[in-house]
């Protein structure tokens, strides 16, 4: 088993010793360990990949009752001022103009010629305050791109370092957080969120957000109080069956539910549209790549679901074929738990994208059969 | 973690286990490789008849993270092979001795073996590294 084959950083069970001494530990690192969780290097920082139930059965609670994500390894940065709104949509895809306070927006960030930096989330907190939430990956890249964007009336800063957050995700996580704080102070909106929450008797910022296809919430809070909060929510959901969760089963949740990751459906070679981001993409208003992405018309590839017909388990990064003819690569793909088998996301020539076309993967020098499905893979009941 | 007293095991973390007259071998993976693995989803299943030489690529298998070569411990020709894999891959999590993957015959040199004792101690190494 010497050769193990990591596909990605959250996987490199092997790199350990490599690149442990030049990755920083989240402020919920002592609790992985006494968890037992099985730590890796991803995006910088030391994380587990899994506890010991293992990623099939962390998957699973999330689905059928709760599971707790520490990701504090995302960034966050706060535009405030005067211009802070002309300034995130000038900077971002989306717009911002009527997002209301206590409501959280989507957007894509693209360079000048339409590749994408990143994705993140936008809060408004007020009409001149917002906090933007960035992939850990990219947050220095970001930060660097933003400064050097920043115009007029705003002050801009990068609170990455100063905030941890948790993620409470699952059809139970709900009964789990009002067993921490009042009804009252929960968002009731997919999308909102509400700040100096207390939970457990500590101040949050919670919001109805998350990466998992399940209702849920993220929580932020400030670093020192991180553990206590992490200690109190799995106390709360113990008697749901809420289960600590790692990169693994978040990887295979977003995947399920066909959330794009950034450097897999999306870099700095794709744009929005092709990546099937266009509701995050408002062309009638200006924006850094607006030119560029409406001067290159209908997106000739499409982002898909693939599902594998054939023996075998399908990763990313691996080329698609319709017949000898190449129409794309894979984005991602593995063995999903709740589907109960393989599965990927494609980036496709948009002419061979169709619903129910029977294409081969090349894997490892050997065709695998998959036929082309819609997404998401999953969807919850509502 | 578990390391049977009666087989023989490879620095790359396969099992091998010699009858009796020392004609034919049974190899496995270990509970070490199982539990850096995590939840094993999928295994090629080589083809009885196949021959492959010690320390060269049987097969492979994947968990939900990764994929990972396996090698043979000895060289011979495939007699058998775990059918009961291809639907049952999680069995080399739950019981990785008594989920043998392949059974050789005909063998001929082996991979560099370690008793359970030697092995234990490789896999402490690894752990610490």
């Amino acid at each position: 088993m010497a050769e193990h084959k990591a596909h990605c950083q959250q996987c490199a069970f092997f790199a350990k010793g490599v690149s442990i001494l030049m990755e920083a530990k989240t402020p919920l690192y002592d609790c992985h360990a006494a968890l037992k969780g099985k730590i890796v290097p991803f995006a910088g920082y030391l994380l587990p990949v899994q506890y010991p139930a293992g990623v099939i059965a962390e998957h699973m609670a999330v689905r059928q009752a709760a599971g707790l994500f520490d990701v504090s390894h995302m960034g966050e940065v706060t535009y405030t001022g005067k211009d802070a709104l002309a300034n995130l949509n000038h900077l971002l895809t989306n717009d911002f103009t009527n997002l209301a306070e206590g409501r959280v927006r989507y957007s894509p960030m693209c360079r000048e010629d339409g590749g994408i930096l990143d994705d993140l989330l936008v809060y408004r907190r007020g009409p001149e305050s917002f906090l933007v939430v960035v992939n850990a990956g990219n947050r220095h890249k970001d930060v660097a791109w933003m400064q050097a964007h920043v115009f007029g009336d705003v002050e801009f800063a990068d609170i990455s370092d100063q905030v941890a957050q948790i993620a409470l995700q699952g059809p139970k996580s709900d009964d789990i957080l009002r067993k921490l704080t009042d009804a009252d102070n929960i968002p009731q909106k997919y999308y909102s969120f509400r700040e100096n929450v207390p939970v457990a008797g500590i101040s949050c910022l919670v919001s109805q957000t998350g990466y998992t296809g399940e209702k849920g919430y993220e929580i932020y809070v400030e670093n020192q109080y991180a553990p206590q909060l992490w200690n109190e929510l799995l106390a709360a959901g113990k008697e749901y069956g809420l289960l600590p969760c790692g990169l693994g089963a978040r990887d295979t949740l977003r995947l399920e539910a066909a959330m794009p990751l950034y450097g897999h459906e999306m870099d700095e070679t794709v744009d929005p549209l092709e990546t099937g981001l266009d509701f995050a993409v408002k062309l009638d208003k200006d924006f850094i790549g607006r030119d560029a992405i409406l001067a290159k018309g209908a997106p000739r590839r499409k982002r898909v679901g693939l599902k594998v017909t054939g023996r075998g388990i399908v990763r990313e990064h691996q080329p698609v074929f319709a017949g000898d003819t190449n129409i794309g690569y894979t984005t991602s793909g593995t063995h999903l738990p709740y589907l109960n088998g393989a599965y990927a996301m494609a980036l496709l020539d948009a002419a061979y994208s169709e619903t129910g076309r029977p294409v081969t993967v090349e894997v490892r020098g050997r065709r695998v059969e998959a036929e082309i499905v819609p997404l998401p893979l999953y969807s919850r009941g509502k | 973690m578990q390391i049977p007293q009666d087989l023989q095991y490879t620095k790359t973390h396969e099992w091998v286990k010699f009858n009796e007259d020392g004609s034919k071998a049974k190899v496995g993976i270990t509970d070490f490789a199982q539990n850096q693995m995590g939840d094993i989803v999928f295994i090629t299943l080589p083809e009885v008849g196949d021959s492959v030489a010690a320390e060269d690529t049987l097969t492979d298998f994947e968990s939900v993270k990764a994929v990972s070569d396996i090698y043979s411990p000895v060289s011979g020709d495939i007699c058998a092979v775990n059918e009961d894999l291809a639907d049952a891959p999680e069995l080399l999590n739950s019981d990785p001795y008594a989920a043998w993957i392949v059974e050789l015959e005909n063998l001929g040199e082996t991979a560099e073996l370690l008793s359970a004792a030697a092995y234990q101690a490789y896999c402490q190494e690894q752990e610490e590294a």
